[in-house]
């Protein structure tokens, strides 16, 4: 099954004018979009967008429960049809990502769910996935060790960089990262590949990928505080 | 997680206003909430709010072999997704009672009212026939998902548009988006569903119902129809009789909501058509406004490019070691992680804290700074600080 969106001659050809681009496209981010959850947020990466729901510190399934730390599920919902196994995989690739931010062992004996919609994929979709989720916890006021922020970059088969590609970007590249770094000293987290790359090809696009990942973290700083109405 | 129950002194009131004529939301009986529809970049895609409600529904389309009885019809599929992700009371996997009326329901609005030209899905007679899908997926449940749902597929089949497709002997073409525009699936008429709620064995109806009010009714009736008068569905379901009076009003009541709902769709419609003709930003992203307080908005930002040359070579340089380094990297990683917490110290910032909404400010937080260091020393042995570290940084 497929949908479809329409793409214009004349964008086309304003994107092919425009070169290499190390540009981190622009976001806008809704805290508490929905009401029955105890954490939402509905992201938005230029047009790619999810929707993100906590649930936790709450009651945990027996047969999940942990003794000393706290059970974390992520649930992935994609747009059309049913879950299938790469649907799974994202799941289980921001699960552990996740795992590591949340500070589970503040809260044995319970479990923080993470449900995460895809409402529009055009790009970039893992990483605004995964910073959806973070935004998500953060509303939720679930204890973390610390924030994550994901950057996918596209390499193309010149190994031009393509910061934050969007859907025709990355079926172009030759190959597409994703990285998730922590907010403490812009560590990796995480990285997920697709295709081929060179050692210097990922040192590239991991410094320029960590770079954006602090305007990120600015981003999700600036949120919070002007929910919290903190002025800075 | 369990859904908790409305406790009986919760029941009485809301049912004790409804014999007054008073709702808790302050409508009045056959008052619909705010109904917002938007549409995404992607074609059919839509997302309705009813109030709280939210509903995102997605038509996609592939071409595959027609069923064997209907050789001559495209075949349509519909999918209510209620997910942990509206209520968490719904489970992830498995159909409810609750949703699998929903999708019957669903599935009766938009196969059975035949709203939907499925001969024009047909490519080769027996052969080769679009297969259209619905997906429905219910954001946020705050009472009267299956209104929602109804005006959201609808919408969304109105906004699909499917790759053309020509046939030329035995040769099936299907034409990128690029080489040709794509067609709109042909639809006869729009059938939109709209549920009463009763109370007190039918004495009171309540349209459009509130999670709440979905709580403590006796009985439901829906009504399926068009703008044109038709009726397309009816269905009652509860412990209650109806007279025949009620059943006759409930109609005309739903051809005043479909009327008005329909033109709000056709309008939802014209707009999106002159925002994508005129090459204006469209879809969800455009949608948050950066006024509310919840809302913010990052424009795009360059990423300085020089920089990362310089580190490149940097890198380069270093590689023999690199192992090494990562090595450190997640001792350290791991080293701050338990470290943190007990590092840090608590900041309490009292300036903006005692403010509630977006009015004047008010000072009944204020802590005097004495109090402030006590109670932040006595914070700090309970409680990690992770996540204040890093917003208040």
């Amino acid at each position: 099954m497929a949908s479809f969106t329409v793409v214009k001659k004349e964008d086309l050809d304003a994107e092919l004018e425009k070169g290499p681009k190390c540009v981190l496209r622009g976001q806008t981010s809704d805290l508490g979009c929905l009401t029955r959850q105890d954490g939402s947020v509905s992201l938005s990466q230029g047009d790619t967008t999810s929707i993100a729901v906590v649930y936790g510190p709450a009651e945990v399934r027996i047969n999940k429960e942990k003794i000393d730390r706290a059970t974390v599920e992520v649930i992935y919902r994609p747009k059309i049809g049913l879950p299938r196994p790469n649907h799974r995989k994202q799941e289980r690739i921001m699960r552990n990502t996740l795992e590591a931010a949340i500070a589970a062992n503040l809260h044995p004996r319970s479990s923080i769910s993470v449900v995460i919609q895809e409402t529009e994929d055009l790009g970039s979709n893992l990483s605004c996935s995964i910073n959806s989720a973070c935004l998500a916890l953060l509303d939720a006021a679930v204890s973390m060790n610390f924030m994550v922020a994901s950057v996918t970059v596209a390499i193309k088969e010149n190994s031009d960089m393509i910061l934050d590609p969007t859907k025709r970007d990355e079926t172009e590249a030759k190959s597409v990262l994703t990285y998730v770094f922590d907010s403490v000293n812009y560590q990796i987290l995480t990285i997920v590949s697709c295709g081929k790359f060179s050692r210097s090809e990922h040192k590239k696009g991991l410094t320029l990928a960590r770079e954006a990942a602090k305007s990120v973290f600015q981003f999700y700083r600036e949120s919070m505080s002007k929910k919290l109405l903190m002025s800075e | 997680m369990r859904e908790t129950p409305l406790s009986n002194c919760e029941r009485e009131f809301i049912l004790k206003n409804i014999s007054q004529q008073r709702r808790l939301d302050g409508r009045n009986a056959y008052d619909y909430r705010d109904l917002r529809i938007a549409f995404g970049v992607s074609l059919g895609c839509c997302h309705v709010e009813l109030g709280k409600t939210r509903v995102l529904a997605q038509v996609s389309c592939e071409v595959g072999e027609p069923k064997q009885t209907r050789p001559h019809d495209g075949v349509l599929y519909v999918n209510v997704e209620l997910s942990p992700m509206a209520c968490p009371s719904f489970e992830q996997g498995r159909q409810s009672e609750e949703g699998i009326e929903l999708s019957r329901l669903m599935e009766r609005c938009l196969k059975e009212s035949r709203c939907l030209d499925m001969e024009s899905l047909c490519i080769v007679s027996g052969e080769k026939a679009w297969h259209v899908r619905v997906d429905i997926h219910v954001l946020n449940h705050e009472g009267n998902i299956l209104d929602c749902a109804s005006i959201a597929a609808i919408s969304a089949l109105a906004h699909f548009r499917r790759p053309d497709v020509s046939v030329n002997g035995e040769e099936i073409t299907i034409h990128t988006l690029e080489e040709r525009n794509p067609v709109p699936l042909s639809l006869h008429h729009m059938p939109l569903l709209v549920s009463f709620t009763f109370f007190s064995q039918g004495k009171y109806m309540l349209v459009d119902p509130s999670s709440k009010e979905e709580k403590v009714m006796e009985g439901k009736m829906v009504v399926g129809m068009n703008k044109h008068r038709e009726l397309c569905t009816l269905q009652v379901t509860g412990q209650m009789l109806l007279l025949k009076d009620q059943v006759l009003r409930c109609s005309s009541i739903a051809l005043t909501k479909v009327t008005k709902i329909t033109e709000l769709i056709h309008q939802a419609l014209d707009n999106d058509k002159q925002a994508r003709s005129k090459g204006e930003k469209h879809g969800f992203a455009v949608l948050v406004s950066g006024d509310k307080v919840t809302a913010n908005r990052l424009p795009k930002i360059e990423v300085n490019v020089e920089k990362f040359e310089d580190s490149d070579e940097m890198d380069e340089g270093q590689s023999c070691s690199d192992d090494a380094d990562a090595q450190n990297g997640i001792e350290e990683l791991e080293m701050q992680t338990e470290a943190a917490p007990r590092e840090s110290a608590v900041e309490i910032l009292t300036k903006g804290v005692g403010v509630i909404g977006e009015g004047g400010a008010s000072t009944w937080l204020d802590i005097p700074q004495e109090n402030t260091k006590q109670q932040a020393a006595k914070k700090r042995r309970y409680k990690s600080v992770a996540m204040e570290e890093g917003i208040g940084s």
